[in-house]
């Protein structure tokens, strides 16, 4: 399947034009969605109306980017004005935001053809999409099985071939670990790389936007896109923008930093062990040098994540009252009882089991205890980083301890279905970009490594994925 | 025991709507009044999905200004937090607020004889409005929400229970909104709800140190509804402890219709508002050259205003209280008197005529009066005229042909014919009646459209008649 | 813990929850293994601060905008059930 770039070049040398490229998407969406299910909606409409203006800028010579009239999807977390947007929830059906997420008015100005929003837990609370209100997505690699999650739709339509890109978004590893479920590239930005306006608050310090796509290089054009300060969104950075100019500079004398204990992780599987393994085998092969490094707080990182993302999303999804926009319970005979019904008829069992987490951990007597304790363990896991950041240039290791999970394996075990975070969540504790490559198989399904850098390096952990994607297809 | 043997404790939570021409995490207009029903709002303040707060700067700076003048300490770090509760005014289901580090702690203002503690000062965000659809709050079938309101600065002030009266409450509350007026962080209007106040109210047993339970009482629409609600709350809980039974700790309304307090909500229905930092928003570094600056820049403070202009003006107590509390009045004295009028000539007229003049123009105005040019009812007259057309007065003087004739030739003329045409009050005025001058002046100024100098005339007259 | 949170559980479903949350916050408690005495707690994981906005006025939606996504309104208002109890307020 063609790169952004290759689709580009085809584009500019008019040997297609956007409006093709669009049916040709959707003859693939119309074959691949009865086995896969990535899509909660389909915009065919506005996709078209885009792609004509994509192809009126190639023929009167207008101002295209890399990213005009390629088409692409958007997970349902990201509000799109006018298209119903409901976070996977049926507590948001019908609601259809009056304003663009700035990630997406930024694909927009960018040249987007938006082929539909894409499945996801609901409120991006899981890993699996299997808590999604709506329908579980199905792993392209293996329909019985899950795609990760929570941007699991994005990751499925991404790997079936279902679109060019996708937008997904990562709290604790919901870009991340989709991505290498479903053998697709998957990149979290440093926090505050992308402006988080109009986009469903999960837990609000944890949450980045980020790309899925086939390739590194098509992840680094996507994050230019939409990366960069925000008025609108005070904890986003004003740093410089560029991804690409040391994107082919290659792994020769950095120091790869790996993890002792990353390698020691509960339910760590033995195939995507090894794969990982060959992965950091061919990238010393590439001139980098593996230095062991220490997380010591690892243990805790989950303990910690399952206190701050539950409490940030206990008061997030507060504003879900079903008075200026939602679901209502009209059979209510007063407010308190309508508050209770609605939300009861409109969350599903992981969305009020972090709710009550959160507010039981935010609640008077429990606050130091649970979240102030949290808050503290998170200063430590940063610095955790940022100590073996001296040592090491980026930091590699599995993205998931497994590879695709049957559906329904974890549904009823809570704690299991976390610890398929474990790899991922340090890194929105710490606030660090990360990104998720393909590196072969383990039992014949898709195993990603994940190169996570300190603040702000978001270039070199693309110029890492893409060295190694290099030596990768080179073998 | 009589009401003497109990003393009072009262501390007070005021909320002021701060001055800014936007909301406090949006670009909606503050002045939500001036809109149809949620015709004010944006996603932001709605609290849609996925929105976020930005702070507004000039609500910081003012809370800041506020705070410095009221002595308090200025924090080098604060930062916003989240105070959660469900309520359809509230669109997030939180209000954005500050918990443990405040804009401002441990500050004093002087109110009369009194220090009052200032604990401390913070910042947050207004709610919507509910409409009841029925009559009272319970028996409505449903409610109506306009949330134009929604997000509009508010800085909460929280004194320590040093006030011991209704009227010391009451004077606080009106000592804050001078304070705020002169500082330029609020209107403080009262009545418009830009300044409400709660008053938590306890009595104790004269000479006992403990205090007693309190009650919080709110719905307080004016300084009088303030000073009524304390005093009934005062005699209502001393009651209750004659009869030998207990205060309950509770939120209490004010009824203005019944002239009571009511109970609103008991204390075991409180909440648990589960405050955390806001992750929305950045702490904020409060710079301490910036806040002396601040402090330096601080206008003269009402208390010191009102001395000034007793014993430099020489203005009456009330009269320095009424140009105290309006900033743009006293502005206005103070420039007129620069300009050359005569400070208690000008108060007085500021005071009875509400001049909309620059005080350029005031003074010129003033001096016309003083001068004999116009008379006061003139006055008046060429004031209105130069506020409509913003000429000077003298100009307006001219152009309505209003000045007062006191040429003694032109009037020795006009009495000359008024003195003609009226031969019996002459003869009256002769044979010793003194009110037959009356007649003839009214001749005179009818004669003269009224432009008559009044005073110059009724000389001019009785010399004549008594050649 | 749920009417706080507003979620509206059966009971039997409160014990369900109740059952769940447990094991999670069984392994929660593992925090309690380390000593956080002198360490400061993390809010927002990058330093940022005095990120203010200018007082200037932006765009405000008009009120069928603002009201087109509600389940009810009436007059350019929401609508909402009674307060029914002081719980509410
Ligand atoms: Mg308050
Ligand atoms: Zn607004």
């Amino acid at each position: 399947m063609a790169s952004i770039s290759e689709l580009h070049d085809r584009l500019g040398r008019r040997e297609i034009s956007a409006g093709e490229l669009l049916e040709e998407q959707l003859t693939t969406i119309e074959e691949q969605e009865p086995r896969v299910h990535a899509y909660l909606r389909l915009t065919a409409e506005l996709a078209r109306a885009q792609a004509q203006a994509a192809d009126r800028l190639f023929r009167e010579g207008g101002p295209v980017g890399p990213l005009t009239g390629i088409p692409a999807a958007i997970k349902d977390v990201l509000s799109v004005q006018g298209v119903e947007t409901t976070a996977g929830s049926k507590i948001l059906a019908g609601y259809r935001p009056p304003f663009d997420a700035t990630a997406v008015a930024r694909l927009k100005a960018a040249g987007l053809v938006l082929l539909g929003i894409t499945n996801c837990d609901e409120f991006a609370m899981g890993s699996s999409t299997e808590n999604s209100g709506y329908f579980v997505t199905r792993n392209p690699h293996d329909p019985q099985r899950v795609p990760g999650g929570s941007s699991g739709g994005s990751a499925a339509a991404v790997a079936a071939g279902e679109a060019v890109y996708a937008l997904g978004t990562d709290t604790g590893g919901s870009i991340r670990q989709p991505a290498a479920l479903c053998g697709v590239v998957g990149m979290k930005p440093t926090y505050g790389r992308v402006s988080r306006y109009g986009l469903i608050a999960f837990a609000s310090s944890l949450d980045q936007v980020g790309p899925l796509s086939r390739s590194v290089e098509d992840a680094a054009l996507v994050l230019e896109a939409i990366a960069g300060v925000d008025a609108r969104d005070a904890t986003s950075a004003d740093r410089p923008v560029d991804f690409l100019s040391e994107l082919e500079a290659g792994v020769e004398g950095l120091r790869l930093g790996v993890p002792r204990e990353y390698f020691q992780v509960e339910g760590l599987e033995p195939g995507v062990r090894s794969a990982v393994q060959e992965a950091l085998r061919r990238l010393e092969r590439a001139g980098a040098e593996l230095v062991d490094v220490e997380l010591p707080h690892t243990d805790y990182g989950l303990a910690a994540y399952y206190i701050i993302a539950p409490a940030e999303c206990s008061s997030n999804l507060a504003r879900m009252d079903s008075v200026r926009f939602g679901l209502r319970d009209e059979s209510a005979p007063n407010l308190l009882e309508s508050y209770l019904r609605t939300r009861r008829a409109g969350f599903g069992p992981e969305v009020r089991r972090r709710v009550m987490l959160g507010t039981y951990a935010l609640s008077s007597g429990y606050y130091d205890a649970y979240y102030l304790k949290a808050q503290k363990i998170r200063t430590l896991i940063a610095e955790d980083f940022q100590r073996a950041f001296r040592d090491c240039d980026a930091i590699v290791s599995a993205t998931a301890p497994t590879v695709a999970f049957e559906i329904g394996a974890k549904m009823n075990d809570p704690l299991a279905m976390y610890l398929n975070d474990v790899l991922t969540l340090g890194g929105n504790l710490a606030g660090l970009p990360g990104i998720s490559v393909p590196c072969g198989t383990s039992e014949g399904l898709p195993v990603g490594l994940q190169v996570l850098t300190p603040h702000w390096q978001d270039a070199r952990a693309l110029r890492v994925a893409r060295a190694y994607e290099m030596v990768r297809d080179a073998a | 025991m009589p009401l003497s043997d109990w003393e009072p404790v009262i501390g007070m939570e005021v909320h002021v709507q701060l001055s800014t021409r936007t909301k406090m995490f949006c670009g909606c207009s503050s002045d939500y009044l001036a809109a149809l029903p949620n015709g004010n709002v944006c996603p932001v303040c709605l609290g849609l999905p996925g929105v976020l707060p930005t702070a507004n700067e000039s609500a910081v700076e003012k809370v800041v200004k506020a705070a410095v003048a009221l002595q308090c300490e200025v924090a080098e770090h604060t930062k916003f937090d989240r105070k959660n509760y469900f309520y359809p005014d509230l669109p997030k289901g939180y209000q954005i607020s500050q918990y443990d580090l405040p804009i401002a702690r441990g500050g004093s203002l002087q109110v009369g004889e009194r220090t009052v503690r200032i604990t401390r000062v913070h910042l947050e965000e207004d709610t919507g409005k509910l409409l009841h659809a029925g009559d009272a709050l319970h028996s409505a079938e449903e409610s109506l929400v306009d949330l134009n309101r929604a997000g509009v600065p508010l800085m909460e002030v929280v004194s320590e229970p040093d006030l011991h009266s209704a009227e010391a409450a009451r004077d606080y509350a009106i000592e804050l909104r001078d304070l705020f007026r002169a500082v330029g962080v609020s209107e403080a209007d009262m009545e418009k709800g830009q300044l409400r106040a709660e008053a938590n109210v306890s009595v104790r047993p004269v000479g006992e140190s403990a205090l007693g339970v309190k009650t919080e009482l709110k719905n307080i629409n004016s300084f009088r509804a303030l000073q009524r609600a304390v005093a009934h709350e005062i005699e209502r809980q001393v009651d209750v402890l004659e009869e030998g039974g207990q205060v309950l700790q509770e939120t209490r309304g004010w009824s203005e219709a019944q002239q009571r307090t009511f109970t609103q909500r008991s204390k075991e229905e409180a909440h648990d508002y589960r405050y955390f930092p806001e992750p929305d928003l950045p702490p904020l570094h409060l710079d301490g050259a910036w806040v002396s600056h601040l402090r330096q820049a601080l206008p003269e403070l009402p208390a010191r205003k009102r001395e000034r202009f007793r014993s430099q003006y020489g203005l009456s107590d009330s009269a320095a209280r009424l140009f105290v509390e309006d900033p743009d009045r006293s502005r206005l004295l103070e420039e007129t008197v620069a300009a050359g009028a005569e400070a208690r000539t000008t108060a007085n007229w500021i005071i009875a005529a509400d001049p909309k003049l620059g005080p350029a123009h005031l003074a010129e105005l003033l001096r016309l009066i003083e001068q004999g040019v116009i008379n006061r009812d003139q006055g008046r007259e060429v004031q209105r005229e130069a506020e409509a057309s913003e000429r000077p007065p003298q100009e307006v003087v001219q152009a309505l042909g209003l000045a007062q004739v006191s040429d003694e030739n032109a009037l020795a003329a006009v009495i000359e014919e008024v003195i003609a045409a009226q031969p019996q009050a002459v003869a009256d005025f002769r044979a010793g009646k003194q009110q037959a001058v009356g007649a003839l002046l009214a001749a005179v100024k009818q004669r003269t459209g009224g432009t008559a100098n009044l005073k110059v005339a009724s000389r001019l007259l009785r010399d004549r008649l008594s050649q | 813990m749920a009417l706080l949170a507003r979620l509206g559980l059966e009971p039997e479903e409160e014990e369900f929850y109740a059952a769940q949350l447990g094991g999670i916050l069984a392994h929660i408690d593992r925090l309690r293994e380390v000593d956080t005495e002198a360490i400061p707690p993390t809010a927002q994981v990058v330093p940022l601060a005095n990120r203010l906005r200018q007082d200037e006025p932006l765009p405000r939606l008009s009120p069928e905008e603002a009201l087109a996504n509600a389940p009810e309104t009436r007059d350019g208002y929401f609508v909402v059930k009674a307060i029914q109890d002081a719980g509410d307020a």
